[in-house]
């Protein structure tokens, strides 16, 4: 059986997690605080996720770029792949939090959505 | 191009020869190879106009210092330049042989015809600067020493010569000098060629590069580097005059002096270096500067923390240590203005009349008939904080952007930076709209205005925010759009610090 | 010079002037304006876009410009008054305020109370005198964020950030997503001074080595950065002879440390605590100015947003009582002290006779890195009124306990707060 060892990204309190597996098989997790912990070691160890905060181009915005992230966390080694897509678009104003950029991106089965609410210039 | 005089150089001399030249009827052309004036010795210094007391009266320096004391004071209540003379300074020592220096540096200022000089005890020293470490002992007062802005200074003289139709060219370095006849006629510069009658070499570090375009030369530029710590203004308070340290073995002496604008500077050692460009500090220089000077003159300044910048200045001192003020001794057309080290910005006005006395002596068939519409002086920017509430709501109902605060360190508004862009002399990056209305010489030294600026200049100036610079040619402060570098894999660079 | 009136006036439309003016208003504070020197409102959350944000106050996790959403779209829906690109100049002893704008120009604003809540501002370059060069390519990371995040602008290609500060973490990892590459973090302590999950979700991630007990010993480069030599220190952080390492750069970022902005503060003669930078306040956030409050980054730097917000929901009430029962003065004063293990303590002294509030909160920083320690409170007659486990205290992270109101009684004078390792039972 071996051990591997994670700090959990979960919230500011970076607790030290322990999961003892066998090759890819859990059999236990320890020294997690909350329940937040124990799902973070689980996906850690199996299929590690991010999400990610960027930028989107914005036209005739009050600012030239709209804060974006993805809905929910994606697979880790997706994360470049994600940006790529990022790299080339560009959206309209108005915007507002929540609205979604692009769904799926990447084939990653997460949305990408505004986390700022930015007006057009005309109408300001 | 075409000029009668064209001076090389835009330090305060540079400056202070177009604006002496400036008032006849003479065509007149700077040439300044940084982006802006004001860039090399000029800029950083002690910015003290020295009274002259404790410099020997029978060299050229102690002549000029003196001379131009006389007319400093009327010169920037022209040009509406802040000075503040008489502070006075004091000498500060610790021990009994400096007593006995303090007697001879104040039997010279007296010969110099300094008066109201005064030793003082132990007691009176610390009721003058109650701050200063306890045990301090001796103390020499002179009261005619004074504090200026360079910057101000350097460039309200060269503003004043533009607004009277001199021509001042940014950017443009000289690289070779044209003689016929051993007689000069004109400069290569990296612009094209300028026909001239006269040149005059106040390229400051470089006087000897210049200079040695002409005719073989006896002297050398060797500078003399001077590293200084720029306080908070939190410390104004800590003293009031200008403070000399004596001279001790290990140093010259070194100031501790307020700025015009309320900080406080100290420094400076003294270290003579091959490089004409090596304005790097050390921590070397620092730790002794703040260990031999500053923290033993005044034991509460901190070594960090409320520093808002350390930097250094390289005096542009000759060979033989005293300025060199003549014409070239084999050609015509062609006067030196060479080894202007301290006290340099003091005795810029004399400097100039001595000039102005050479260019006469060249006879090279100039019209010295006064100016028609001279103009002696120059309209100053305008200040927000110098004004009363009223008056700035009165001006922010004609201008809005001066109610558009961009330097919240230094409370500068939008309309004093779009001025310092448009100006006879323009401010053209970062650093020079610093220097002009202090916007990023705050304590947080442009951490929030510095976006901010840097899109005023691009869109005053019509280029990209990648073109801005922090101070001139390929300073630039940014380096990429967004969403421009390569994500692929192959394409992004992996090196990373391995220790 | 135009003049406006007002029961309260909060400085800084930011995480904390937003939550300070929230909570006025729910307490019955008639007329409230908020002075914002930029554009909008959000203050530095805007930049911060990335998530982690609101854990503890929403129990979900925003970005920064998701939190300050949730309070601005309260405040537009309420009558909260907001001048935008507006600076104040100054605060009068006599309860006015001078400030300037576009539109207004100067104006005057008489007001009841006062809310400090300014924020604080990035160390930087010369106030650590990092000696060398002084060429382009040097900032802040703060700057840095916002030049990326709110221009569309990257400050270089080839960047080591000197300091382990969250901000200086997070613009590694920021960067990193836009290509640049970030060769490495500098941090002249022997821990990192950011929060551990962003060094592992920010560095780790990505391969970005941490230098601990490092430092930048030369800037070089006369108009664009071209490197900066590096150096192991010793324990007084002194550089290691030998341990110098040249490394190519065009861009140094700066995460060495905030201050509170407490300009306007100490020119209007608040007390301050020479260890936060920002004034002393009691456990009502009240300065030695009965009517002035202060909350946020400008009464102590926090890690989370979400402390700020508590922290100035406690102001905001705090000055709606002041407003309503025009009553403030303290009536018997508690000393908090604390030991040497302790860094500072927030609010710094508490009234005994103030039955406002269930408990109290105390926020607090240790000075060193510690594991199973023990955090107690004791009272002048050494009576130990809490006694708390802690698994791990280090700098970075603030310490914060409750203390409830009945543990201090009217003879009560001090209360003493200690960090120590745990004693075996």
């Amino acid at each position: 059986m071996a051990v591997k060892k994670f700090i959990c990204i979960g919230c500011p309190k970076g607790c030290s997690l322990k999961v003892e597996h066998t090759e890819k098989t859990i059999h236990e997790i320890s020294d997690y605080s909350c329940k937040i912990g124990l799902k973070y070691a689980q996906t850690e160890f199996t299929e590690p996720k991010r999400t990610i905060t960027t930028t989107v181009k914005l036209k005739s915005g009050d600012l030239p770029f709209v804060p974006v992230k993805t809905k929910k966390p994606v697979n880790k080694e997706k994360i470049f792949e994600v940006m790529n897509v990022i790299s080339g678009l560009e959206i309209e104003s108005p915007v507002r939090v929540g609205d979604v950029v692009v769904s799926n991106i990447a084939g990653t089965g997460v949305d990408l959505v505004c986390t700022r609410n930015i007006k057009n210039v005309a109408v300001r | 191009m075409k000029t009668d005089v064209l001076i090389i150089g835009g330090g305060v001399i540079g400056a202070s020869v177009a604006h002496q030249l400036a008032r006849y009827n003479l065509d007149i052309i700077l040439v300044e190879k940084a982006s802006d004036v004001c860039m090399g010795t000029s800029k950083a210094n002690s910015a003290m106009i020295h009274s002259g007391f404790n410099i020997d009266g029978d060299t050229l320096k102690g002549q000029l210092v003196l001379a131009a004391n006389k007319v400093i004071k009327q010169l920037c209540q022209d040009l509406k330049v802040d000075l503040v003379k008489p502070l006075g300074s004091i000498t500060v020592g610790f021990e009994e042989a400096d007593l006995e220096k303090m007697k001879k540096t104040m039997a010279n200022g007296i010969k110099n015809g300094i008066q109201g000089m005064k030793l003082l005890n132990q007691i009176e020293l610390h009721e003058m600067e109650p701050h200063l470490n306890p045990d301090a002992k001796y103390g020499l007062f002179e009261p005619e020493t004074g504090i200026i802005n360079p910057f101000e200074y350097t460039v309200a003289l060269a503003e004043n010569a533009v607004i009277n139709g001199a021509k001042v060219l940014l950017d443009t370095e000289v690289l070779d000098i044209i003689i016929e006849n051993k007689t000069v006629t004109g400069v290569k510069t990296n612009k094209g060629d300028i026909a001239t009658k006269i040149i005059i070499n106040a390229a400051g570090l470089y006087a000897d590069k210049i200079a040695a375009m002409v005719e073989d030369i006896d002297f050398e530029i060797k500078p003399r580097k001077g590293q200084y710590f720029l306080y908070d203004k939190k410390w104004r308070d800590i003293l009031t005059y200008t403070i000399y340290s004596a001279p001790t073995k290990v140093s010259k002496g070194m100031i501790v002096v307020p700025t015009i604008d309320g900080n406080i500077l100290a420094g400076s050692n003294a270290e003579a270096v091959e490089d004409k460009t090596d304005l790097r500090t050390t921590a070397q220089a620092l730790d002794q500067i703040y260990t031999s000077a500053i923290s033993h003159l005044f034991p509460e300044l901190p070594r960090m923390g409320d520093v808002i910048t350390t930097f250094t200045g390289l005096r542009a001192s000759s060979t033989n240590e005293d300025f060199i003020i003549e014409s070239a001794k084999t050609v015509t057309g062609f006067i030196n203005a060479a080894g202007i080290q301290s006290p340099g910005l003091t005795s810029a006005p004399a400097i100039a009349a001595m000039i102005e006395g050479l260019v006469r002596a060249e006879n090279r068939d100039l019209d010295f008939s006064p100016k028609a519409n001279y103009e002696k002086g120059r309209q100053a920017p305008v200040q927000l904080s110098d004004l009363s509430y009223e008056e700035r709501t009165a001006l922010i109902e004609e201008n809005p952007d001066y109610g558009e605060i961009i330097c919240r360190c230094e409370s500068i508004s939008k309309g004093e930076i779009m001025d310092a862009i448009h100006r006879p002399i323009p401010a053209t990056n970062m650093d020079a709209i610093k220097r002009r209305v202090r916007a990023g010489m705050g304590r947080c030294q442009g951490g929030f205005c510095g976006p901010k600026v840097l899109g005023i200049l691009s869109k005053e100036l019509g280029i990209s925010p990648l073109e801005v610079t922090q101070k001139g040619s390929a300073s630039f402060v940014l380096t990429s759009k967004n969403k421009e570098l390569s994500l692929e894999e192959g394409d992004r660079n992996y090196e990373k610090i391995r220790v | 010079m135009k003049k406006l009136e007002y029961d309260l006036v909060i400085i800084g439309g930011g995480p904390a002037g937003l939550a300070a003016a929230l909570e006025a208003k729910r307490n019955g504070v008639p007329k409230i304006l908020i002075c914002e020197r930029a554009p909008y409102l959000g203050g530095i959350l805007n930049q911060c876009i990335h998530n982690g944000f609101g854990l503890q106050y929403f129990k979900e996790e925003l970005t920064g410009p998701e939190y300050a959403s949730r309070f601005i779209e309260e405040l537009e829906n309420s009558d909260i008054d907001v001048k935008l690109g507006t600076m104040v100049m100054e605060i009068m002893v006599d309860k006015k305020v001078i400030a300037v704008n576009r539109e207004d120009g100067m104006f005057q604003i008489d007001t009841k109370a006062l809310i400090l809540a300014m924020g604080c501002r990035e160390r930087t370059r010369g106030a650590i005198t990092i000696p060398g060069s002084r060429p382009a390519g040097i900032m802040t990371a703060g700057t840095a964020q916002s030049y990326v995040n709110l221009e569309g602008y990257l400050p270089g290609k080839e960047v080591v950030i000197l300091g382990s500060g969250d901000i200086g973490l997070i613009m590694a990892r920021r960067l990193t997503l836009e290509g640049v590459n970030v060769k490495g973090v500098i941090e002249l302590m022997p821990y990192s001074t950011g929060l551990i999950r962003n060094k592992v979700q920010c560095l780790d991630d990505f391969d970005i080595p941490l230098l601990l007990s490092h430092s930048i010993t030369e800037v070089h480069g006369n108009e664009r950065l071209e490197g900066v030599t590096i150096a192991e220190v010793d324990k007084s952080f002194k550089p290691i002879e030998g341990t110098e390492q040249y490394v190519s750069c065009d861009t140094l970022l700066l995460s060495v440390g905030l201050i509170p902005e407490n300009e306007l503060s100490n020119n209007l003669g608040c007390e301050m605590d020479k260890v936060t930078r920002g004034p002393v306040v009691n456990e009502k956030r009240i300065t030695n100015i009965p009517w002035v409050f202060a909350c946020g980054n400008v009464l102590h730097v926090h890690d989370l947003v979400d402390n700020v917000t508590e922290e100035a929901e406690i102001a905001g009430k705090a000055a709606a009582a002041f407003i309503n029962n025009k009553k403030n003065e303290v009536e018997k004063e508690v000393i908090i002290t604390h030991d040497n293990n302790i860094g500072y303590v927030v609010p710094q002294h508490i009234d005994a006779l103030n039955n406002q509030e269930q408990t109290i909160k105390f926020f607090l920083r240790v000075r060193n890195s510690d594991e199973d320690v023990r955090l107690i409170v004791k009272d002048n007659f050494n009576k130990t009124l809490l006694n708390l486990k802690k698994t791990i205290v280090e700098p970075g992270t603030m310490v914060t306990f409750n203390l409830p109101r009945e543990f201090v009684t009217k003879d009560t004078s001090s209360i003493d707060i200690s960090i120590s390792k745990e004693q075996a039972q």
